[in-house]
């Protein structure tokens, strides 16, 4: 399915990441999206709200971010496309219905700008420090996928991919952007609608008194139709079986749960996509997503000027992470180095994959900032010249932490 | 003194033809969820009777409604009516109406929750869907207390009441609901107890048809929870509370609606009047939009 001439605003633009990703709701068809403001993801529910009733769609400022990401699964069973945008406090603010979103396969696309945190942190200014809240956020067993863009024209490509995916899957997609990609302004290349493919909505067509809203398809997902089709559905967030109607045992639980979990899982190989550079000969792998793989691809380049066999694999999705292809170099490589604005969360998803075969190396940064391409080149010479196996992951002290500490945190030393 | 029937005697009673009577309200019940999970004595039934009565008074395309509850005993009715139901997070249910209807207008929506679900965790969303005057019914039984929990203290619990977690009274003043209604922007305002069945379907079929944001608080007896800490005999005490207590005053102003416990409980119809719906105001909007008389600012 292609997507309709009336909501792609095809041609070269100069805008944000916030902007182009409201362009990217458009195009992919979105009809409704219902927000909060919040800093730094403004930008882009704003964008949306102006061009939105050229595409026959709308914007609604609900009155918080309970009610925004609530709104959206309510539109979503209405039969739209839909979307919230938010950033930290509201990121949490949303997490119950995540959970909720997931329980009843509902297709949606939640765009977090990601700040410094916790707490209202620095609204301002960059973080990646909610990756672990993405997967682990809300109560409950379920999966969903996160994507991390690195650029205003990711941020656009990949909030159409973003919807595909929702669709294809059912399950809420998270682009878990940040601060720094949301307010960088750079080209954007609006392609014409009938070279973006969109992914229709699972629709049952077959009889209506045949219909069974949870009974799988082949790939897991099961098909949807919307409210007021006569199908006189049942939705509750509540374990439920195929037909909707709540249940209280651990076999629909180990039943239904499971399958929430593995229509992701065993589907992983379709749904991620990584970038890789330089891997054959590397003897050093830089793990990186969004903004931090920007700054690694300056550190790798100085890395190699040193001479130092280094590879890149930048994640573009990171949930569901690539458990096998880590494991898989883990047997080649030396050392895997995760620059991350966060204290460590996607790092230890590394070393997990790892199995002790490779040494893991942390480069921290706190929000508010990013880090400096040298200190991810000194990480790589650090990876590279570590002969020993360090059975934990090693932290590498940045340029940053040394300056304010004064050779080091105490509590560290 | 009656003597007691025989077994012989009953079974010459029983009509044999309703056997293969249907239900009278099978089609707007889902009977293969039945029976229902609520307590002997409770009022819920009743308003699920009354709105079921109204659905067929006011002759909605049942197709063409939906309806959504949040969470406890009332958040359990949607899985009971045979409409395309959503039984949605704590308090979230006006915010998941709004979205399906915003998104899909031509739906009738109905939000059917209870007192702690609309009016404590979902407050906000209740105040700013009359506000926005959203084209919904949203239907308030009103028990007193969180009933699905064990009976704790709820925002409508009357002041000096017991509940579990005030067990020495409450000493919070409760919300008047059709009051916050009245004020937030509700364009039709009414409350009836379950024991005034035939007003409480009159109301729902009035506010059914009415555009915009519709409340109808209904109140209910809880005969477990409340009744029981508070010493209020069984559902049928309860119902002859409502009858010796209960006021009709229709029109009355809404803030003289407060409830003190077990004192008078003044129910009718109170607000009726007209408002662009949102849908209403957002259509103009838009068709000025596209008419390039409304630019961007």
């Amino acid at each position: 399915m292609k997507a309709d001439q009336r909501d792609v605003l095809t041609g070269v633009y100069y805008i944000d990441g916030d902007v182009a990703s409201g362009y990217g709701a458009l195009a992919a068809g979105c009809k409704f999206i219902a927000g909060y403001p919040i800093t730094p993801s403004t930008e882009a529910a704003e964008a949306f709200a102006r061009i939105a009733p050229k595409g026959g769609a709308m914007f609604i400022q609900m009155e918080d971010e309970l009610a925004s990401i609530s709104a959206i699964v309510g539109a979503a069973w209405a039969g739209a496309k839909t979307m919230t945008i938010t950033s930290g406090p509201g990121y949490s603010l949303m997490m119950e219905t995540i959970g909720y979103g997931a329980m009843l396969e509902t297709p949606f696309v939640l765009l977090n700008i990601q700040r410094g945190g916790p707490s209202t942190g620095v609204p301002t200014k960059t973080g990646q420090a909610d990756m672990m809240q993405a997967r682990w956020g809300s109560h409950g067993d379920y999966e969903l996928i996160a994507i991390a863009p690195d650029s205003p024209q990711e941020l656009f490509d990949h909030t159409i991919k973003a919807f595909n995916l929702a669709e294809k899957y059912r399950c809420p997609v998270m682009i878990m952007a940040d601060e720094c990609v949301g307010h960088m302004t750079e080209k954007v290349v609006i392609p014409r609608a009938e070279e973006i493919e969109l992914e229709p909505r699972r629709w049952y067509t077959g009889p209506p008194d045949e219909y069974i809203p949870f009974k799988p398809d082949e790939d897991l997902v099961p098909k949807m139709v919307k409210a007021g089709s006569g199908h006189k559905l049942f939705i509750s967030g509540r374990l439920h079986d195929e037909r909707g109607y709540p249940v209280d045992n651990e076999h629909f639980e180990l039943k239904y749960v499971r399958r929430l979990i593995d229509k992701i899982m065993c589907n992983k190989d379709k749904i991620i996509e990584l970038k890789e550079e330089q891997l054959d000969d590397a003897d050093v792998v830089v793990v990186s997503y969004g903004i931090s793989s920007r700054v690694a691809v300056r550190g790798i380049e100085m890395a190699r000027e040193k001479g130092i066999k280094v590879g890149n694999l930048r994640l573009i999705t990171v949930w569901p992470f690539p458990d096998e292809r880590i494991t898989e170099l883990a047997k080649k490589v030396k050392a895997f180095v995760v620059p991350e604005i966060n204290y460590g969360q996607v790092v230890f998803d590394v070393a997990r994959c790892c199995h002790g075969n490779a040494n893991v190396v942390l480069v921290p940064h706190g929000g508010a900032g990013v880090h400096m391409p040298d200190d991810i080149c000194d990480a790589i010479l650090l990876g590279a010249k570590e002969e020993r196996k360090i059975e934990k992951v090693i932290e590498f002290k940045t340029q940053l932490e040394k300056l304010v500490f004064k050779g080091g945190s105490k509590l560290k030393e | 003194m009656q003597t007691p029937k025989t077994n012989q005697q009953k079974k010459i009673q029983v009509d044999s033809s309703s056997m293969d009577r249907i239900h009278p309200m099978e089609n707007v019940l889902r009977m293969d969820r039945i029976p229902h999970i609520w307590c002997p004595g409770c009022g819920i039934g009743l308003a699920v009777t009354a709105f079921a009565a109204a659905l067929e008074k006011a002759e909605i395309d049942l197709s063409k409604i939906v309806i959504v509850s949040g969470i406890g005993c009332t958040g359990r009715v949607a899985g009971y009516v045979k409409l395309d139901s959503f039984h949605t997070t704590h308090g979230r249910a006006i915010a998941f109406a709004t979205g399906i209807k915003v998104a899909n207008p031509d739906m009738k929506v109905v939000v059917f929750s209870g007192d702690g679900d609309l009016i404590a965790i979902g407050g906000n969303h209740f105040i700013h869907a009359a506000r926005r005057n959203i084209d919904m019914l949203v239907v308030c039984v009103n028990n007193f207390i969180y009933a699905m929990t064990g009976g704790q203290v709820a925002p409508t619990t009357p002041l000096t009441a017991y509940a579990t977690t005030c067990p020495f009274g409450c000493v919070e003043p409760p919300f008047n609901i059709p009051y916050l209604a009245d004020s937030s922007g509700a364009v039709y305002v009414a409350r009836w107890t379950t024991l005034h069945v035939r007003r409480l379907t009159n109301a729902f079929v009035e506010a059914l048809n009415k555009k915009g944001f519709s409340v109808v608080e209904a109140i209910s007896p809880c005969a477990q929870y409340y009744s029981r800490i508070n010493r209020l005999g069984d559902g049928l005490d309860m119902m002859r509370y409502y009858h010796d207590n209960a006021e009709i005053r229709n029109g009355e102003d809404t803030k003289n609606l407060d409830i003190d416990f077990q004192g008078k409980i003044i129910v009718g119809k109170f607000i009726d009047r007209e408002r662009p719906s949102y849908t209403d105001r957002y259509n103009e909007w838009l068709s000025k939009v596209k008419g390039g008389e409304n630019e961007p600012g």
